[in-house]
């Protein structure tokens, strides 16, 4: 579980989070919903570390962040697992080395031993038969998979995703959807994943963060959503055409 | 101001590069990687370079001798000098700087603006460590490439002198011979160790730290030539003024 209390973030006079404060579970997916510019990203780059936040705190299994030393940050940081919005792969390695690259860092597996988790892990993403083939090699849904597989292969306790579906056909992002979901599970791993993409929202959204301008807007799930209290969420949910058709037929019923 | 602070943060990014180092086993790989793609593949560009150079070098020499007390082996003596002092170290790395200077920013540079340098980070890598670390250590051979380079100087300059016409092969070769002194020989390899410092740590700064896109890329390239060659040839002036003057 993840504990976030009174975050605050800044860069230069812009505020960029405002008393965010929230927690993710273990065992769920949580998304984190909002038009761009609210904050989403650097709200995902401060849980992860890579920005240090001018006030409030983080809490990993109740242990703040900023009062870990570096050797517990890092002990910390190979329980994560991260999908980059555009994958983040070493365009240098194949796609094996890219899954495998946890592992070599991080343990003593022989190399027969590492190729069977990389074998085990891109079978469980579905990408067979790509072992060798560069990133530039495949297409961003196999680009995806291949990092969604890089950041389970060293059994994380926690999996953060940036957009994991920005720039893929709706059936393959629902794909990831479910594969992220199905590992949450399975793993029962705590999940965050950065958003706005209304589709995954209903697919998965099993705890959802609304931001807007910094600040959390709203709380709630997929069920609970299309009832929101707020109309900055309703006009979020209905901003695209698809469900604003819904809602029309809906109401001409 | 600017480049006060740009100087601030090339020390704390060297300190942090010699920091939480990557394991061993892995470094290893990264380092003979890096000896191919900084050393070895440099060698082509190297070995035609200093051959016509040192041509020229002994040609230019031996055209601007005009006085009959002036004798042939100065030809010789002025070819090894010029490439030993000078062009083998310098000029040599000032191509360098544009060769392997414009690829470590690119590829660095790259790897910032896809993510790739965050996705090391969100692991516990040091990132500064796992990029930067093998290519100072793969570039403790650029002196090697510099000893061929100053052979490969004298080599053209004897072709060019004896099969140009402008001297004997014997009057050249007592020119390379004469007044040597081995200081000179230390003093040049001093420098390309201080170079391949340099050439190592200025563009994977301007790689590192870059912000933008593949445009900025482009404009961090030409710019790590640009400084990469400042600093040489001022790291060269400071370096002679200590050790020759």
């Amino acid at each position: 579980m993840i504990k976030v209390n009174h975050l605050n973030k800044q860069f230069g006079d812009t505020p960029i989070l405002r008393d965010v404060s929230t927690a993710f579970e273990r065992g769920k997916t949580n998304l984190i919903i909002g038009s761009s510019g609210s904050g989403k990203t650097v709200f995902l780059k401060c849980l992860l570390g890579l920005y240090r936040p001018d006030s409030g705190q983080i809490l990993y299994s109740d242990k703040p962040f900023s009062k870990m030393d570096n050797n517990e940050r890092k002990e910390l940081r190979q329980k994560i697992g991260m999908v980059f919005q555009g994958g983040a792969l070493f365009d240098s390695m194949t796609v094996e080395e890219n899954v495998m690259f946890p592992l070599r860092m991080f343990t003593d597996q022989t190399e027969q031993e590492m190729i069977h988790s990389v074998n085990e892990v891109l079978s469980r993403v579905n990408l067979n038969n790509a072992n060798k083939k560069f990133p530039s090699e495949i297409s961003g849904g196999m680009q995806k998979r291949v990092a969604i597989a890089r950041a389970i292969v060293n059994n994380p306790r926690y999996l953060f995703c940036d957009e994991p579906n920005s720039g893929l056909d709706p059936k393959t992002a629902m794909v990831i959807d479910n594969l992220i979901q199905e590992i949450t599970q399975e793993y029962d791993i705590t999940t965050i994943i950065n958003t706005h993409d209304m589709n995954s929202v209903m697919e998965i959204g099993q705890n959802i963060v609304f931001l807007q301008y910094g600040k959390v807007a709203w709380e709630g799930n997929a069920n609970t959503i299309f009832n929101a209290d707020k109309q900055e969420v309703i006009d979020f949910v209905y901003s695209s055409n698809l469900f604003k058709k819904i809602r029309e037929i809906q109401r001409s019923k | 101001m600017k480049h006060f602070t740009e100087i601030g943060a090339y020390f704390l990014m060297l300190g942090q590069v010699f920091k939480r180092p990557t394991k061993r086993s892995v470094l290893k790989e990264l380092i003979l990687k890096e000896v191919e793609e900084l050393i070895l593949n440099s060698l082509g560009i190297v070995v035609f370079i200093s051959f016509f150079v040192g041509g020229v070098v002994s040609i230019q020499t031996a055209l601007n001798i005009n006085n009959p007390l002036i004798p042939d082996l100065l030809v010789g003596f002025a070819t090894r000098q010029s490439v030993i002092l000078e062009f083998a170290p310098t000029f040599i790395s000032i191509i360098m700087a544009g060769k392997i200077g414009s690829f470590i920013t690119s590829s660095i540079g790259s790897m910032r603006v896809t993510e790739q340098i965050d996705a090391l980070e969100v692991m516990g890598i040091n990132s500064l460590n796992y990029l930067v670390f093998p290519k100072i250590i793969a570039l403790l051979f650029y002196p090697f490439v510099i000893g061929i380079a100053m052979f490969l100087g004298i080599f053209g300059g004897w072709i060019a002198t004896v099969y140009g016409g402008f001297s004997s092969s014997a009057a050249f070769i007592e020119g390379v011979q004469s007044k040597f002194i081995p200081f000179h020989l230390i003093y040049a390899f001093i420098k390309s160790f201080v170079f391949a410092f340099i050439l190592a740590t200025v563009p994977s700064f301007k790689g590192y730290y870059m912000t933008g896109g593949a445009l900025e890329v482009g404009k961090a390239s030409t710019a790590a030539f640009v400084w990469t060659s400042v600093i040489i040839i001022i790291a060269n002036y400071v370096i002679t003024i200590l050790l020759l003057s």
